[in-house]
């Protein structure tokens, strides 16, 4: 997994000026699709970063996935994976692709593209929005800061969860005795 | 022929830049826009409604001991469809205007919020102390520590 920093020095020394973007979709809706295509049209205009979609994997720098894994796209997309040439980047569009939305644990999905291949940017949303793909690729690019980050709220220090687990523990056997 | 060429200039030219200069501008979203599931602990009774209505189990309750209850968002199989927002009588749960989401590292897109519950002397099941005189009387309650 490639850090922010490193991504921005990475993109600028090997990708220069433009990115070729090869989509492929692994068994997604279409939503995300038509939200990709909708990024290429004249409004938001994404060829102003010299982003263009290509026919070929072999003419790509940037793979798109979008949906879920199914099972007999597993293959074709780590051979996808071995035919763009490096250096590579995927991104991840939707929530299929990132963990699996409605089909996490359904038998006939791997449930998220960074179980087959590496991935360097996730894009949440169902679909996402064009903007927050633009924004996507725009952190990938360096232009905007990271905005999320691991929330984890606590009212107290894990020490005295511990202690207070333990003493309600305590305290519910003894009742229940 | 060359008088439709010239029609065509005229109206191209005439269309003027329709492109939208995004992320140098900012274009935040309509009310009404799904995004992130937001949980107020203040007002949230811990009943579990929202875990129990959501397609992709994206809300997890988890209960560690009678008086504490863990609820976990993995933001990254969310499909914004809003049925907590619906199901949750206290308005406790909400979806916010951001879209920004992008990451590098999956492990961004989640949340995890400590509930504080009292238990009830006889059953020993969890509620919340109606009042927060009550609350404060429970044990181990610190809300005013933020680690």
């Amino acid at each position: 997994m490639v850090k922010e920093g490193i991504l921005r020095r990475f993109f600028s020394k090997a990708f220069g000026r433009s990115l070729w973007v090869f989509h492929v979709n692994v068994g997604a809706c279409n939503g995300c699709d038509i939200e990709v295509l909708d990024v290429l049209t004249p409004f938001f205009d994404v060829e102003r970063f010299g982003i263009k979609l290509v026919g070929s994997p072999r003419h790509a720098d940037v793979l798109l996935v979008s949906g879920p894994v199914t099972r007999t796209m597993e293959e074709p997309l780590k051979r996808l994976y071995e035919a763009v040439p490096d250096p590579k980047v995927v991104v991840a569009i939707g929530a299929c692709a990132i963990g699996g939305a409605i089909w996490f644990d359904t038998y006939n999905v791997v449930g998220g593209v960074d179980k087959v291949i590496p991935v360097d940017i996730y894009i949440p949303g169902c679909p996402p929005k064009p903007e927050a793909i633009i924004y996507g690729v725009a952190l990938a690019l360096g232009l905007v800061p990271k905005k999320i980050e691991r929330v984890e709220e606590r009212h107290e220090t894990p020490e005295e969860l511990a202690q207070v687990i333990a003493y309600e523990k305590e305290r519910v056997t003894a009742e229940t005795k | 022929m060359v008088d439709s060429k010239i029609k065509q200039l005229l109206l191209a030219l005439r269309a003027g830049k329709v492109t939208f200069a995004y992320p140098f501008e900012p274009r935040p979203s309509e009310p009404g826009f799904r995004g992130r599931v937001m949980v107020d602990t203040d007002k949230c009774t811990g009943c579990g409604g929202c875990a129990d209505v959501c397609p992709t189990r994206c809300i997890k309750i988890i209960d560690v001991s009678p008086t504490y209850r863990i609820i976990r968002r993995y933001l990254e199989r969310c499909i914004h469809c809003g049925r907590c927002e619906d199901v949750c009588q206290y308005g406790a749960v909400w979806l916010d205007l951001e879209y920004e989401m992008a990451t590098t590292d999956k492990s961004d897109l989640f949340i995890e919020q400590h509930l504080f519950m009292g238990s009830c002397n006889r059953c020993g099941r969890c509620y919340v102390p109606p009042t927060p005189l009550d609350r404060l009387m429970v044990v181990g309650f610190r809300k005013d520590e933020e680690v």
